[in-house]
């Protein structure tokens, strides 16, 4: 099984590539399970066709110590597996320490025991790395493999090469690596090309370039995947894409986080050079 | 006020002088670390003037050393609040935090009647639990207080912060408002969190900062009693503040209230009506003492009950305060009639203990008032220091001006207090300010420890285990006074231990009775011949063989 944790700035579109991606897996026949870690407990709501998750910690505070794993699990598009961890409302307690407590819950639970025949276990994170509940999915023995979605603006880049610290201080004592940065384009100029050049410098690649296509909204207005949606239309092929790059991709690296010095002068290179 | 001049004090003789012991002490720090500590360890050398050298207190512990300090929280709620009985003290926290902090001071208490509460056999916590912390706290607090009062039906609730209640931003002085007004008792909160200071010595500001905010003031009736007085940091620690009490009755004097030790809700209330302050420990409650002169004008006086020499002192200062030959005469009379058995022990115990040399690493105040105890009976003081003191409290209150004000400080709440404009009434005039001094007493005034302390003995603020260890290597001292978490490894040296925390199973040692009871306490460990017997395996065997069982 392949452990894989998507972080991102917020909004950026962790959940949505995440979504899409997974689905794009499924349909290659691989079994595939999504852990929503962001206490809206929204990141599985396009496989579910709505928000009809009863998250872990919600479950955990209702039936105390007796929880079974089908209580916390939905079957979603094609036959994924939909886990949400939930939280507190904004403002109250402690999210981080919610995500510590479901995964640990999710654990000895047996979800991603060897019997579940798991291909694949999708973390989808939010936003960035605020403290260390949120790192939980990448440290020893969860996921060894993380992608970052990130765009062409400048604080989507800086939050990815945050992100990149965080790995490199979590790939020393563990296992994990850096697999790739997910472009998910907002049709910034030269954006391709920006991203590919940030790749380089951390020291990795841009897996895959997903053009920005209103059929994403429409679909997500419909609660569906796109390639749930509409299979047919090329942003499907889009992800479908990305989910076969995910799967052969052998590229793992721990990554080299720029100065941000160097990353404004990225930015300036290639943002005013379009 | 320094009991002896440098002069009766005279210097240490010492076969290791205090400047060759501290290089020895600092000896195998890290360059860093060293240097910090050189600032905390300090050979005393006491000027005609009663100045003494500076040493450098109430700063952050290095990480790595094992300290004898204890948390923010065990200051707040386990030392101040801790003795109330009648506040019914809620830790909002793990149960941990709660449990630990319960009695474990040996705090006593005497309700005045069946009817009147006592909730200091109780432990009372919200019991945080991991979905607590999820989903925040607050609403689990306002069920147990809901709950503490359905049950027991409390004057006063007073929640305490632990520190994961600061890291998940759970609003305890929000809640205590909201209870206060469903509940319509007193309900206050203390953001008393562990981390918050560099030591325990911060959560009594807080505590502090709390009685006064939330209840001192709060019934103006007056009490009874020509001489009106408030005692403050008596913790009633083994009973000490009983044999006060019975002293305080004997001369006539009224006790409005103490702080903390055998204290009620009523009391603290009250307080403002008593026309003198008298601090025990004055780095607990200083504070209280300096708003409550400035609020409503109460001068305060600093006393030690410890020692009978330092009891019919104080004594005889409450006394002259008032100005009263009556009162004069009582406290003569009080005096004469105690001293004679106290005295007859305490010439019997001192041939005995006459020359031994004791240790001190212990709180605030104590390390400096048991001195006296130990000076009564011939012993020798050859080192002390404070856990959680600041420097007015080694160096005495004339360095206050020149207090370097660090992050750490400024992260405690100072609060500003003016005068009462409706009960503001000073208590003395500048004639009879001046009268006081013609006397011998300064009011608002401590000297510390060092003035009372000899030539060349060594003070040490916030020392380390390691630092303990070395100078029992180097002293061998016959006595260490210290608390539990020091206790078995200077036992286990050798070297009789004494706790001045919770004073292990006895006490009082307040007063005349309470002298009487230390010495005895002393000359049964110094002169305890068990420490001879102690030997580990290695000293009669020094190669260790053994076998498996199985062969």
């Amino acid at each position: 099984m392949r452990k894989i944790a998507i972080y991102g700035k917020g909004g950026i579109g962790k959940s949505t590539t995440t979504q899409n991606t997974v689905a794009g897996l499924a349909e290659m026949g691989r079994k595939v399970m999504v852990v929503g870690c962001d206490p809206k407990a929204d990141s599985t709501r396009l496989l579910l066709g709505g928000l009809a998750q009863k998250s872990v910690l919600d479950t955990l505070r209702e039936e105390g110590e007796d929880v079974d794993l089908e209580d916390i699990r939905r079957n979603g598009f094609c036959g994924t597996i939909c886990v949400e961890s939930g939280g507190p409302e904004p403002g109250v307690g402690c999210a981080g320490r919610g995500i510590i407590t479901s995964i640990n819950l999710l654990e000895q639970l047996g979800a991603y025991a060897d019997d579940e025949h798991l291909d694949y276990a999708f973390y989808d994170v939010l936003g960035d790395v605020v403290c260390g509940g949120f790192a939980m999915p990448i440290r020893e023995g969860k996921a060894q493999e993380i992608y970052i979605v990130v765009s062409g603006e400048m604080m989507a880049m800086y939050a990815a090469n945050n992100i990149c610290k965080g790995i490199v201080k979590f790939a020393e004592a563990g296992g994990v690596r850096l697999g790739g940065l997910i472009c998910n384009s907002r049709k910034v100029d030269n954006e391709k090309e920006m991203i590919e050049a940030l790749a380089k410098k951390l020291g990795t690649q841009m897996i895959h370039f997903v053009p920005r296509d209103n059929m994403v909204q429409r679909a997500e207005i419909n609660r569906k995947t796109v390639i749930e949606y509409d299979g047919s239309h090329p942003q499907a092929d889009e992800y479908r894409t990305l989910a076969r790059k995910i799967e052969a991709n052998d590229m793992h690296v721990i990554p080299r986080p720029m100065h941000t010095d160097d990353l404004e002068k990225l930015l300036i290179e290639y943002g005013l050079a379009g | 006020m320094a009991t002896l001049t440098p002069e009766d004090l005279g210097s240490l003789v010492l076969d290791i002088g205090a400047d060759e012991a501290k290089k020895e002490l600092v000896g195998k720090y890290p360059t860093k670390v060293a240097r910090k500590r050189a600032k905390q360890i300090v050979a005393n050398q006491v000027e005609p003037d009663l100045t003494v050298p500076e040493i450098q207190s109430n700063v952050r512990t290095v990480p790595g050393l094992i300290s004898q300090r204890g948390c923010t929280y065990a200051g707040c709620k386990g030392v101040v609040l801790g003795p109330t009985r009648d506040i019914l003290n809620l830790t909002h926290g793990p149960i941990g935090c709660g449990f630990y902090s319960w009695l474990t001071r040996r705090n006593q208490t005497r309700p005045k009647g069946p009817e009147d509460h006592n909730f200091m056999t109780y432990c009372f916590s919200t019991d945080m639990q991991d979905e607590q912390i999820i989903f925040g706290g607050e609403k689990k607090l306002k069920q147990a207080i809901q709950e503490a009062y359905d049950i027991f039906k409390p004057k006063a609730i007073g929640i305490f912060a632990t520190c994961p209640v600061g890291l998940i931003g759970d609003d305890v002085h929000a809640v205590a408002r909201e209870m206060k007004e469903k509940l319509g008792i007193n309900v206050f909160g203390f953001s008393c969190e562990g981390y918050k200071g560099v030591s325990q010595s911060a959560g009594h500001h807080i505590a502090n900062n709390g009685v006064f905010t939330h209840i001192v003031g709060l019934d103006d009736t007056e009490p009874a009693g020509e001489f009106k007085i408030n005692m403050l940091g008596e913790y009633n620690i083994g009973g000490d503040a009983f044999e006060i009490e019975r002293l305080f009755e004997d001369i006539g004097v009224t006790l409005v209230s103490s702080f903390s030790g055998n204290s009620s809700y009523d009391q603290f209330a009250n307080s403002h009506t008593a026309d003198l302050n008298l601090i025990m420990c004055h780095r607990s409650i200083n504070y209280v003492a300096e708003m409550m002169e400035k609020k409503f004008g109460i001068p305060w006086l600093k006393v030690n009950f410890i020692g009978a020499g330092a009891t019919a002192k104080s004594l005889r200062k409450i006394a002259t305060y008032f100005e009263n030959p009556e009162l004069t005469a009582k406290v003569e009379e009080v005096v004469a009639r105690e001293l004679p058995a106290v005295e007859a022990v305490r010439e019997e115990v001192k041939s005995r203990c006459a020359g031994k040399r004791a240790m001190l690493f212990v709180g605030g105040s104590r390390a400096h008032h048991y001195q006296e105890l130990f000076r009564e009976i011939g012993m020798e003081i050859i080192a002390a220091g404070y856990e959680f003191a600041h420097r007015d409290d080694y160096e005495g209150r004339r360095v206050l001006p020149n207090l370097k004000v660090d992050a750490d400080s400024r992260n405690i709440e100072e609060l500003q207090v003016e005068a009462d404009p409706a009960r503001f009434r000073p208590r003395l005039d500048a004639a009879g300010i001046a009268r006081l001094e013609q006397e011998g007493i300064k009011l608002s005034e401590y000297q510390g420890m060092m003035a009372d302390m000899k030539n060349g003995a060594l003070v040490i603020d916030d020392i380390s285990q390691y630092e303990t260890e070395k100078l029992i290597e180097i002293y061998r001292p016959d006595i260490i006074c210290a608390g539990i978490k020091e206790k078995f490894a200077v036992q286990k040296s050798g070297i009789p231990m004494k706790q001045l925390h919770s004073y292990d199973s006895g006490g009082p040692y307040a007063g005349f009775q309470g002298a009487i009871n230390f010495w005895r306490e002393i000359d049964r460990l110094v002169n305890s011949k068990v420490w001879k017997y102690l030997q580990a395996p290695w000293q009669e065997h020094p190669e260790l063989a053994a076998k498996y069982v199985w062969e």
